[in-house]
């Protein structure tokens, strides 16, 4: 069903082969192969427990998996624990539940990584961290505590964290689906944006609004497996999989 | 009716004032089971407070420098104050108490400066003082470099107590951070040398430990090696201590959602960064409750060090009760003051406990 050619996996940036990984005895992930060009962007969906959020906690080794292999901007994800710090200073991820620091301010959590990982100099982590947050629309709250934000607001600091690193890859796992309604737009318009300078982007959502309009690619999984994939054009007017109808039909039933 | 909004003028809440009676009412007699307790407890208070205030104020006997002066029928405090120096300073050299005070009164400057310093002076200057107090008070107690060495066996009194219930603190903590952490290790070795210790500290009274530790850690030096009596008992206080906070510190560890890990490593920090940065801060700051209240049980147990016959401030009561210029019988003077001295430092420490905790309190959680 992969429409990959030759010459597009030469720059794959994520490179899954063959990836299968159990959580005890339970198959989580089904021999998973896997391509992300550079630039791409990608949305991930398919029921509950389906293993979305394994399948892209595999890329920064949120998880480990047992076998196949998977090479993320050019370093093999094995256990070499320096392998697993390279790939994670290349690759931010942003969480449904946002995950800030909450001892720490917004500037804080901005600048925590560049300054202790990447080792920038404290007056320039702070500028571009204020740079980052201009752009997610929210300097005015640089010093205050995450527990002071609105959902939407921290989902937009989390952004603004992970992009301070400057990742080559961006991970969002539901960034949206803890968030009331009036405040989706918000964090989605930041990342269309985001979407539109470049960013690599794999992108776990049932936001089919946003797939439509920004993604390259949009796969469909369904038990541990990946069941289809395909533009988001083809992939909506015309699924191929029964699976992947029935999913659909669900989705844009209510 | 027209559709204009009128706002209604903020009016002040109704005032919770009422008259004594109706307060007495309310809070003493409001149910046949209230009343009752109410007069059972009026019954109590009258028929011993006065008795007490009586023996520990009016009838006692405050000024004289000898037992035949306590001649009033109430408390002879004129022995506490004539065992007062050894109380606090066991038998260490009259003039050069100077060095114990000052000990003493670093202590108290080094636990000012972490609260009350500006934050940004705080993480520096308060770390440093840490660091560099115990050596500066260990040198101004035992002396040497220049000041005359005051052996171990000289130290005593409450300023033992203290001074040792600190050290063991300033220990405790760090080892039973990592001690924590080794629990929750991932590598399997590591984890159960560490349960497997901590339960050991923990599973046995800490008089045990003081014994064996006086016994038995000789054994694992090389003969001739004599370690110091003090040294010992400060060990074996450290293990036990540092066993309860592993444990205490664990709890806080584990209230800390899994999601600030993955954060943290998602952005690239390491299992130390994580720790250092992100974990341990929140986790010992909801954990301050549980660390003081192992602070002032590890103070408390300062005194059982008497058993291996350190002289602390209820073994030096103790000699002082059975000094043949003082068999009067003064042991409930003696007792209710070494008591009354506990209690305020432990009150004390609980107070200062809530303060940091509101101090901490970032108070802009909403969720
Ligand atoms: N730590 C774990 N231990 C055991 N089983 C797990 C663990 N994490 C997830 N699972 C199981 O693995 C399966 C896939 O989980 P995953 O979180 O990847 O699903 P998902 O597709 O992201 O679902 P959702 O849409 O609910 O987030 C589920 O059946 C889940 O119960
Ligand atoms: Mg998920």
């Amino acid at each position: 069903m992969s429409t990959q050619t030759k010459s597009s996996t030469i720059d794959s940036i994520v490179k899954m082969e063959k990836l299968n990984k159990w959580y005890g005895t339970f198959h989580v992930l089904k021999d998973i192969d896997f391509d992300v060009a550079k630039g791409e962007k990608i949305v991930v969906c398919g029921p509950s427990g389906s293993g979305k959020s394994t399948l892209i906690r595999c890329i920064n080794r949120l998880e480990e998996y047992q076998e196949g292999s998977l090479t993320v901007d050019g370093v093999a994800l094995n256990e070499d624990i320096k392998n697993i710090e390279a790939v994670r200073r290349e690759v931010g991820m942003v969480f449904q539940h946002f995950n800030l620091f909450p001892h720490l301010t917004i500037l804080e959590n901005l600048t925590l990584a560049p300054l202790w990982v990447r080792k920038i100099p404290k007056k320039e982590a702070e500028a571009t961290a204020m740079e980052y947050l201009e752009r997610v629309k929210i300097p005015e709250q640089a010093l205050k505590f995450p527990g002071q934000l609105s959902g939407g607001q921290q989902q937009r600091v989390a952004i603004a964290r992970s992009l301070c690193m400057n990742p080559k890859i961006m991970l969002f796992d539901e960034p949206t689906s803890a968030l009331d309604p009036e405040m989706i737009s918000e964090v989605l318009d930041v990342m269309v944006e985001l979407a539109e300078e470049g960013m690599t982007m794999i992108c776990v959502t049932h936001e089919m609004g946003f797939a439509k309009k920004v993604a390259d690619r949009v796969i469909f999984m369904d038990a541990g497996q990946i069941v289809e994939q395909n533009n988001p054009q083809e992939f909506f007017d015309n699924p191929q999989n029964e699976r992947t109808q029935l999913f659909l039909s669900q989705i844009i039933d209510h | 009716m027209d559709n204009t909004f009128t706002p209604i003028e903020a009016r002040k809440p109704p005032s919770g004032a009422i008259g004594p009676i109706a307060w007495m009412k309310a809070s003493l007699f409001s149910s046949p089971v209230n009343t009752i307790l109410t007069v059972f407890f009026a019954y109590i208070i009258i028929r011993f407070v006065p008795p007490i205030i009586d023996w520990a104020f009016i009838s006692a006997n405050w000024v004289g420098t000898t037992q035949e002066e306590c001649t009033k029928s109430g408390a002879c405090w004129i022995f506490i104050k004539q065992w007062f120096s050894q109380l606090l300073y066991g038998s260490y050299p009259e003039s050069l108490h100077w060095r114990v005070n000052l000990a003493l009164i670093g202590l108290v400057a080094v636990v000012v400066l972490q609260f009350f310093l500006p934050q940004h002076l705080r993480r520096r200057v308060g770390w440093v003082s840490l660091l560099v107090y115990p050596l500066i008070s260990l040198w101004l107690m035992y002396g040497g470099f220049g000041l005359e060495t005051v052996s171990t066996d000289k130290w005593g009194g409450f300023s033992l107590n203290i001074l040792l219930a600190f050290a063991g603190i300033l220990m405790s903590l760090p080892i039973g951070i990592v001690w924590a952490l080794g629990r929750q290790s991932e590598m399997p070795f590591v984890r159960v040398v560490c349960i497997s210790s901590i339960e050991l500290f923990r599973g046995v009274p800490l008089i045990t430990i003081l014994f064996m530790g006086s016994v038995m850690l000789p054994l694992f030096f090389p003969a001739g090696v004599q370690l110091d009596k003090l040294m010992r008992a400060f060990i074996a206080i450290t293990l036990f201590q540092s066993a309860y906070m592993a444990e205490v510190i664990r709890g806080g560890l584990q209230a800390i959602p899994k999601g600030q890990v993955e954060a943290a490593n998602s952005l690239g920090l390491g299992y130390w960064k994580t720790m250092r940065l992100i974990v341990l801060p929140q986790a010992l700051k909801i954990s301050i409750p549980n660390i003081v209240n192992t602070f002032i049980a590890l103070f408390k147990d300062t005194t059982l060090v008497l058993i291996i016959g350190l002289f602390e401030v209820l073994s030096t009561i103790q000699a002082a009760l059975q000094n043949s210029n003082w068999l009067g019988g003064h042991h409930i003077e003696g007792y209710v003051f070494v008591a009354f001295v506990f209690w305020v430092f432990c009150y004390t420490m609980s107070r200062i406990s809530v303060h940091i905790e509101k101090k901490l309190d970032t108070g802009h959680s909403r969720s």
